[in-house]
């Protein structure tokens, strides 16, 4: 149920379902706006102090209550974080190269992906964990390249995370060397915050989506090392401002590299092939 | 929704500290969220009640307590309030600006009995 009025009942991601029978609000009441966090103005919001006013809440008055107060000042990703640290060992005794891929949905990731794969598969063993809601469609993509790849079905969940990942490796059996590749859950917001050890973040985003996603989504650009413009091949018949985008990107990220790449035709594969291979040359298995 | 798990690590956290400081209800967990960063409180109070069905941390209070941004910008050498994540100094326009608060995702405290 919605936990600032308390009306409606509603699963969590809640499409629809949303409307309440005893009384209407007269604010556009989008509790299930799943990735729409930023940035906007809902009304309950003070800054502050948020306070949910429903259930147990609204008998507790904050500081009055003679209870003992534990601090802990603890991180709330930290347990995400201990994973993922755990994976980066698991990857730095194998030598493996992990890039960790974000994009929305429809961004041509799995494509890139298995062009990318024929292209190193013959200089460098390569792995694959592919990160979906639902179906294992891409999972199978990826096999029919000749590589190891597992999915994880996420089922609700909206990211994948350094545990999710940490299972999926005890199905792959990592080969010494080689590059793994986690696909993860088409969503421009949530991954950015879950590190999975990877060694960088390539943020996927076509030009078909338009240039003002960097401003849109920040964190996914400000998280990324590499930022790959895909489809680019359909640039001439598109309003899309390269350089628009690309200094929008660079505004929350001065640091990100970007190439502009087409899975059709293969402009600019080899860039990011290069990239690929020299950093993965960089790693020696401890 | 990302909130949920985080819900998920708060409902971890609060378990891992009962278990090292031995109490067995928690009445209020105190959080700290930024304003820069990318959670949404209203969100994370919506999901709070359904991850912590059923475990240590039922019934608790969510209580989130806002910081607010602040940077240091590279060129007025000051710390500037900021209003975004990656927005411009409000004094000069420009974007040489480091977060420096405002991102937090922490559980601060806990009232326990």
């Amino acid at each position: 149920m919605c936990t600032v009025c308390g009306c409606g009942t509603e699963a969590i991601e809640g499409q629809a379902a949303h409307e309440p029978q005893h009384h209407h609000h007269d604010h556009d009441h989008e509790h299930h706006h799943d990735h729409g966090h930023h940035h906007h103005d809902h009304p309950h919001e003070t800054v502050g102090l948020i306070d949910a006013g429903a259930g147990i809440a609204g008998v507790h008055v904050p500081g009055l209550s003679q209870e003992r107060i534990v601090r802990i000042e603890r991180d709330i990703l930290s347990k995400n974080n201990d994973y993922a640290r755990h994976n980066r060992e698991r990857f730095a005794r194998t030598g493996t190269f992990v890039l960790n891929l974000v994009s929305s949905p429809g961004s041509g990731k799995t494509t890139l992906l298995c062009r990318t794969i024929e292209a190193l598969k013959q200089r460098l063993p390569i792995a694959v964990i592919e990160g979906d809601q639902q179906t294992s469609n891409d999972a199978e993509r990826i096999r029919a390249t000749g590589v190891k790849a597992v999915q994880v079905n996420t089922g609700k969940g909206c990211h994948l995370d350094a545990h999710m990942v940490g299972h999926a490796l005890d199905g792959l059996g990592l080969e010494p060397g080689g590059v793994l590749f986690i696909e993860n859950v088409g969503n421009l917001v949530c991954p950015a915050a879950f590190d999975l050890g990877e060694a960088h973040k390539v943020v996927v985003l076509s030009v078909t989506e338009g240039e003002d996603k960097p401003a849109k989504y920040p964190d996914m650009f400000a998280a990324a090392d590499l930022m790959l413009l895909t489809k680019s091949d359909l640039l001439p018949h598109l309003d899309f401002d390269v350089g628009a985008c690309m200094a929008a990107a660079l505004r929350v990220n001065p640091h990100l590299q970007i190439l502009a790449v087409s899975a059709k035709t293969g402009e600019g594969m080899a860039a990011f092939h290069a990239w690929i291979e020299a950093r993965a040359a960089r790693r020696v298995p401890a | 929704m990302h909130e949920m798990a985080l819900c998920e690590g708060v409902v971890g956290l609060v378990e891992d500290e009962a278990r090292k400081q031995s109490f067995t209800r928690v009445k209020s967990i105190i959080l700290e969220i930024g304003v820069l960063g990318h959670v949404a409180p209203e969100a994370m109070l919506f999901c709070f009640d359904a991850v912590s069905h059923g475990t240590m941390a039922e019934g608790a209070k969510l209580v989130i307590e806002r910081t607010p941004g602040a940077g240091w910008c590279l060129d007025c050498s000051k710390t500037v309030p900021l209003q975004e994540r990656f927005g411009a100094c409000p004094d000069c326009g420009r974007h040489h600006v480091q977060i420096t608060s405002g991102d937090e995702l922490r559980v601060r405290e806990l009232e326990v009995e």
